[in-house]
C-alpha cells in the first residue's frame, strides 16, 4: 500500500529538488535519517516547497532545516522558541504548511512552554522532536527526555524521571500523537505525510540515536537499544487523496484514518495489545505501561482526525487572504472610523 | 442628613473672598476598586468640555481592591496640565489615608470629606475649609440596591464638587450621557445621585468657595485621552496585522483597547479579522511570535513593561542580526526588578537601547504627547520594515496611563512602508539574489517572504553566523562584512527615524534635552525659568539613533541640561557616549521617585546650576 516509487511527483519535481544543503552533523547521526524520511515524505505528498516554512529553535536537530527543502524559507530561531516563532509565522500566512524540527533539549527543557502552549491553541504544524535524550552540541549532557537511570557516556546515572512529550501532548490535547525511529523509514514516512496532511498540532517524538554521545550501552537510546525495545504499533500506511487507488487492506486488523484532504492513513495492527487511536485516555495509560515495562513503543497513538477541535487558525477567525499580503486599503480602516472612534474622546 | 461636623464650614478660616478660576487641583482619595474612576473621568471630561485645560492621573496601588488609590485632577487655564505636587482640594473618602490626605491641603485649600470618618474637630486644620458630609445618607436617597450605593457615592461627591466648583450642568449632563449610552438604568441611577450630590451643596453648602472653573475655549479641536489608547488606535491604522502579548501593569490597557478596536474595526467583509491577536504564555513566547509573524510578513508587535523587556532580551539580538522587522512597545514602570508596576519612570532607555548580549544596538522611539503615541502607533512598523530591524517605542506609565489634552488625531494620508520586499516577479528579473547584500549602499538588503514563489527566494534564516548570502558561516571576514554593515544601516536608521524638535527663544544661553512624559511639564518649567531670567532653548529627542540635528544643538550651547527621570542620568551617558567632545557641558536633571516629574523639579535643579537664586 506504500506509494510506488516514481522518478518526478504529481507536481513533476523529482526527489532531488526536496533536498537541501549537506549536512555537517555526525556520520551516522539520527538526524540525518529523518531528514532523509522528510525529504521522502515532501516527495511522496507532491508538496510544492514554495508552500513549506521550516521552523527550528537550537540544537543539532533544529540545524537539520538547513539539509532538506532549500526551496522552501525557513526560520532557524533561538533556543526553545521554535512554537512561538511557528504559531507568528503561520498567523501572519496562513496558506504556509508548517513543519517544525526541534530537539529534545529544545522543546522538553527550554522550550517545554511553547511546546505545551503550541498544542494547546492546536496550531496546525508537522511538529518533529529528534530525540536523543542528550545535548550533542554541549558534548552530551543529559536532557530532560534521558530515562530515568540512563547512563551518560561519563558513566553518571540519570536521578529524574523522564519526560514523556508523547503523552504530555495528549493530555494538552493535541490532535495527532505518534512516536516513531529515526531508522524506520517505513513507519516515520507515513507518519510524517500524515502530518503535514494533519489539520492541526501533529506532533511526531522520533527516537533518534546520537551516535556520538548517546550510543553506548545504557544509554536507553542507542541504536542497539532502540531495536532491542521498540515495540511497533501498526504497520502504517498512507494513500494520498489525489491517488487514484483504491487501499489495499492487508490480512489482520486493518483501520483506516480518513484525513480531512481525502487521505487515508492506515493502520494495522501489529501488537497484541488493542488500542483505539481516537482513544486519547487509553494512549496515556498505553504510554505510561510501555515505559514502566522498558518498551519503546512506536506507532500512531491519538488522532483526532474528526475535527473535534479548531486550530488556532479557526480560532482568530483569520481573513482569508494571508496577512502578511493585505493592501492599505485590507488593513486600514477608513476616515470615518477615526473619527468615531474619538467621539469617545472629546 | 446634616451632621455636625458639616455644620462647621464657618469655624475655618479662610481667607477673604478671593477665588481662583481655572487654576486648581483637585485630589479624590478613595479605595482601590471602589469604582470611582468613571465618576472621576466624568468631573475631569466635564471640565474638559467646557473649553478648559484639564489632565487627570490615577495614582493606584498594585492591587485589585482595597488599598489606597487616588485621582488628581489638575485644571490650569495656561494649560500646564502636568503635575503639581501640592492639592487645593482634597476629597478624602478612605478613611485609611484621611488624615494624611488633609495635610496635602493648601493653606486655604477645600478638605471635603466622608463625615462617616471620624476626624475629631481638633484635629481639623484652621487653614482650610473643612466640609464634611454624610455620604451614606445621601446615597440611600438616590438607591436602595447595597452594590450600587458603593459605586453612587461617587457620583454623589462629583455632583457636589460639581457644583463647588461651577462646573456647567450641561457639560457634566452630556459627559455622563456620553459615558453610559448604551445602559438606560446606570445612567439614571447616576443622574440620581449626581443631582442628590448637587442639590445638597446648593442647600448646605453655599457660602465662598474659592475655586472656580468657568468656561473657556482651549479645547477646540482637541481630544482627551491616555497614550495607551492613542498607541492603539495608531496600530488600529497603521495596519498592525499581528500582535502577541503577555498581560504586565502598565501595558495591558494598549493590548486591551487594540483588542476592542480591532474586534469592531479590522473585519473584513465577511466579518473575518484582518488581524491576529494571541495572549502568550510569557515574553519569551509574545516576542518571539512578533519575530515569526514578522519573518512571514506581517506588521507585528508586542507590548510589555520593563521586566518582560528583559525577558525579551534574547530575541532581540535575532531582530537585530537576522534582520526581522518588529516592534517592542514598552510602557515602562519604576525597576528594578518588580519594582513600582503601578509608578513611572524612564528608566528602561539603555537597558532598551543595548537589549541582547553581542553587539547589538536598536532603534528607540520616544513619544512625548498622545499624538505622537498615535503617530508612532503607526509609523513604528514603517520604520522596523524599512530597516528590518526591531523598534522599541518607550512610553511610560505617565504617558500611557494618565489623562491627557491631545490635538485630534489626523487619519494617515500616506500609505504603509513596508520596506524593501522581493516578490517573485521582482526576483524572477534579478539574475541574482542574496538576502543580506548592500545593494542600494545604505546597509538594507532586500529581503523575500517565505511562500514567494521564485527558486532564489528561500534562505533559512538564523540568529547564528551568516555571510551577506544568508549562509551559515564562521568565517572572520564573512562575520565582519554583515555585523560591518549593520552599523551602516544605523547610520542609515539617523535619517529614518523621527527627527528631534527644537523650541528656541531668542537669546537663549542654556538648552535643554528631554524626551518622553518628561516634556509634559517642560512648557510650564521653561516658563518658571523665563520668569526668573533663565531662557531656554530646548530640544526633544523623538528617537534615537541620534541625527545630526542633536549634535548640533549639543554644540550651540555652553550649558545643556539633560533631564530624564531614571536615577542614573541614562539618556545622558547615552549623549556623552555619542558626543565625547561635549561631555563636559552636558549636566543632568534626574527624576526618580516613581510620580511623574513636576515643572519644579526641572526648574529648581537649573536655577541652582545657573546659579540663580529663587
Amino acid at each position: 500500500m506504500s506509494t510506488t516509487p516514481a522518478t518526478v511527483n504529481r507536481l513533476g519535481l523529482s526527489r532531488g529538488e526536496y533536498s537541501g544543503g549537506k549536512s555537517t552533523l555526525c556520520t551516522g547521526c539520527g538526524h540525518d535519517s529523518i531528514s532523509n524520511h522528510i525529504v521522502s515524505a515532501f516527495f511522496q505528498s507532491g508538496i510544492d516547497p514554495y508552500d513549506v516554512a521550516k521552523m527550528s529553535g537550537i540544537g543539532c536537530s533544529s540545524k537539520t532545516p538547513g539539509y532538506w527543502l532549500s526551496r522552501a524559507s525557513g526560520l532557524n530561531s533561538i533556543h526553545g522558541r521554535m512554537a512561538p516563532c511557528a504559531t507568528g509565522a503561520k498567523a501572519a500566512n496562513r496558506n504556509l504548511i508548517m513543519i517544525g524540527v526541534s530537539g529534545d533539549g529544545d522543546t522538553a527543557s527550554i522550550g517545554l512552554s511553547g511546546f505545551a502552549h503550541l498544542v494547546r491553541r492546536n496550531l496546525p504544524i508537522a511538529y518533529i522532536v529528534a530525540n536523543n535524550g542528550v545535548y550533542g552540541l554541549t558534548k552530551g549532557q543529559f536532557s530532560a527526555t534521558a530515562d530515568f537511570g540512563a547512563k551518560q557516556k561519563s558513566g553518571r546515572l540519570n536521578p529524574f524521571s523522564t519526560i514523556d512529550l508523547c503523552s504530555m501532548a495528549i493530555d494538552l490535547g493535541c490532535t495527532f500523537v505518534a512516536r516513531s525511529f529515526s531508522g524506520d523509514a517505513k513507519q516515520l514516512v507515513p507518519l510524517l505525510m500524515a502530518a503535514l496532511k494533519h489539520n492541526g498540532t501533529a506532533f511526531i517524538d522520533v527516537v533518534s540515536p546520537c551516535i556520538t554521545f548517546a550510543n553506548h550501552e545504557g544509554s536507553r537510546k542507542s541504536f542497539a537499544e532502540v531495536k532491542e525495545h521498540n515495540v511497533i504499533l501498526q504497520e502504517l500506511g498512507f494513500v494520498h487523496g489525489f491517488e487514484e487507488k483504491t487501499v489495499d487492506y492487508a490480512e489482520g486488523a486493518t483501520e483506516t484514518v480518513d484525513m480531512e484532504d481525502g487521505s487515508k492513513l492506515t493502520l494495522r495492527k501489529l501488537d497484541s495489545r488493542a488500542h483505539d487511536v481516537r482513544d486519547g485516555t487509553a494512549a496515556i495509560s498505553l504510554l505510561r505501561a510501555a515505559r514502566e515495562a522498558g518498551e519503546i513503543l512506536t506507532g500512531l497513538f491519538y488522532v483526532d482526525a474528526g475535527h473535534a477541535r479548531e486550530t488556532l487558525t479557526e480560532t482568530l477567525n483569520l481573513t482569508e487572504k494571508p496577512l502578511a499580503f493585505l493592501t492599505d486599503d485590507e488593513a486600514r480602516p477608513p476616515r470615518e472610523v477615526l473619527r468615531r472612534i474619538l467621539d469617545d474622546y472629546r | 442628613m446634616e451632621t455636625t461636623t458639616a455644620a462647621r464650614p464657618s469655624t475655618v478660616a479662610v481667607q477673604a473672598a478671593s477665588q481662583t478660576v481655572n487654576d486648581c487641583v483637585i485630589e479624590i482619595a478613595t479605595v482601590n476598586g471602589s469604582g470611582s474612576q468613571s465618576a472621576n473621568n466624568i468631573l475631569l471630561k466635564a471640565i474638559f468640555r467646557m473649553g478648559v485645560p484639564v489632565g487627570g492621573k490615577n495614582l493606584f496601588p498594585s492591587n485589585i481592591a482595597g488599598l489606597p488609590t487616588w485621582f488628581t485632577i489638575r485644571v490650569n487655564k495656561d494649560g500646564y496640565t502636568a503635575r503639581r505636587e501640592d492639592v487645593d482640594i482634597v476629597v478624602a473618602m478612605n478613611p485609611q489615608t484621611a488624615l494624611d490626605d488633609m495635610k496635602k491641603v493648601k493653606p486655604g485649600g477645600v478638605f471635603l470629606y466622608n463625615a462617616e470618618i471620624k476626624i475629631d474637630a481638633s484635629a481639623l486644620r484652621d487653614d482650610t475649609r473643612n466640609i464634611g458630609v454624610n455620604f451614606r445618607e445621601l446615597v440611600d436617597q438616590a438607591t436602595d440596591a447595597i452594590k450600587l450605593k458603593k459605586l453612587l457615592v461617587n457620583m454623589v461627591y462629583v455632583g457636589i464638587l460639581g457644583e463647588l466648583l461651577r462646573v456647567e450642568w450641561d457639560a457634566l449632563v452630556s459627559t455622563i450621557r456620553d459615558q453610559f449610552r448604551d445602559k438606560a438604568k446606570v445612567l439614571e441611577s447616576n443622574f440620581k445621585a449626581l443631582e442628590i450630590g448637587r442639590q445638597y451643596a446648593i442647600d448646605r453648602l453655599q457660602g465662598h468657595f474659592p475655586f472656580a472653573v468657568s468656561e473657556m475655549s482651549e479645547n477646540r479641536g482637541k481630544i482627551l485621552i491616555e497614550g495607551n489608547a492613542a498607541a492603539a488606535i495608531g496600530m488600529i491604522f497603521g495596519g498592525c496585522t499581528f500582535m502577541s502579548w503577555y498581560p504586565i501593569t502598565p501595558s495591558s490597557s494598549l493590548a486591551e483597547t487594540f483588542i476592542a478596536l480591532a474586534e469592531k474595526h479590522r473585519k473584513d467583509p465577511r466579518g473575518k479579522n484582518t488581524f491576529a491577536i494571541v495572549q502568550a504564555e510569557d515574553e519569551l513566547a509574545a516576542i518571539t511570535m512578533v519575530a515569526g509573524a514578522s519573518w512571514a510578513g506581517a506588521r507585528a508587535m508586542t507590548c510589555t513593561s520593563g521586566p518582560g523587556v528583559s525577558l525579551m532580551g534574547e530575541a532581540a539580538g535575532l531582530f537585530y542580526y537576522a534582520e526581522i522587522p518588529g516592534v517592542i512597545w514598552d510602557v515602562q514602570r519604576v525597576g528594578p526588578s518588580t519594582g513600582m508596576p503601578t509608578r513611572t519612570a524612564q528608566g528602561d532607555i539603555l537597558g532598551a537601547y543595548t537589549l541582547s548580549h553581542g553587539d547589538t544596538k536598536h532603534v528607540l522611539l520616544l513619544p512625548g504627547t498622545v499624538e505622537e503615541c498615535f503617530e508612532f502607533g503607526m509609523t513604528a512598523f514603517d520604520v522596523a520594515e524599512r530597516l528590518q530591524t526591531l523598534v522599541l517605542v518607550l512610553s511610560d506609565l505617565d504617558l500611557g496611563m494618565n489623562v491627557w489634552i491631545g490635538d485630534e488625531f489626523k487619519y494617515p494620508e500616506k500609505p504603509f512602508d513596508r520596506g524593501k520586499v522581493l516578490d517573485a516577479a521582482a526576483l524572477a528579473k534579478l539574475p541574482k539574489y542574496s538576502r543580506y547584500e548592500d545593494v542600494d549602499g545604505d546597509g538594507i538588503g532586500w529581503r523575500t517572504l517565505p511562500g514567494t514563489r521564485d527558486d532564489k527566494a528561500a534562505f533559512l534564516t538564523r540568529g547564528s553566523g551568516h555571510n551577506k548570502h544568508a549562509q551559515y558561516t564562521e568565517s572572520s571576514p564573512q562575520y565582519r562584512e554583515v555585523v560591518d554593515r549593520l552599523v551602516k544601516k544605523w547610520n542609515t536608521a539617523r535619517g529614518v527615524v523621527p527627527a528631534p524638535i527644537i523650541d528656541r527663544t531668542p537669546g537663549a544661553e542654556a538648552g535643554i534635552i528631554a524626551f518622553g512624559s518628561t516634556n509634559m511639564p517642560m512648557r510650564e518649567a521653561r516658563d518658571i525659568l523665563r520668569g526668573n531670567g533663565v531662557d531656554t532653548n530646548y530640544l526633544r529627542l523623538r528617537a534615537l539613533p541620534f541625527n545630526e540635528d542633536v549634535e548640533g544643538f549639543i554644540a550651540a550651547h555652553d550649558r545643556i541640561y539633560v533631564v530624564e527621570q531614571n536615577r542614573d542620568g541614562q539618556m545622558l551617558d547615552i549623549l556623552r557616549a555619542e558626543f565625547p567632545a561635549h561631555a563636559v557641558k552636558m549636566r543632568s536633571v534626574r527624576h526618580y521617585d516613581g510620580l511623574p516629574i513636576t515643572a519644579p523639579h526641572i526648574a529648581g535643579p537649573i536655577f541652582a546650576m545657573e546659579g540663580v537664586s529663587k
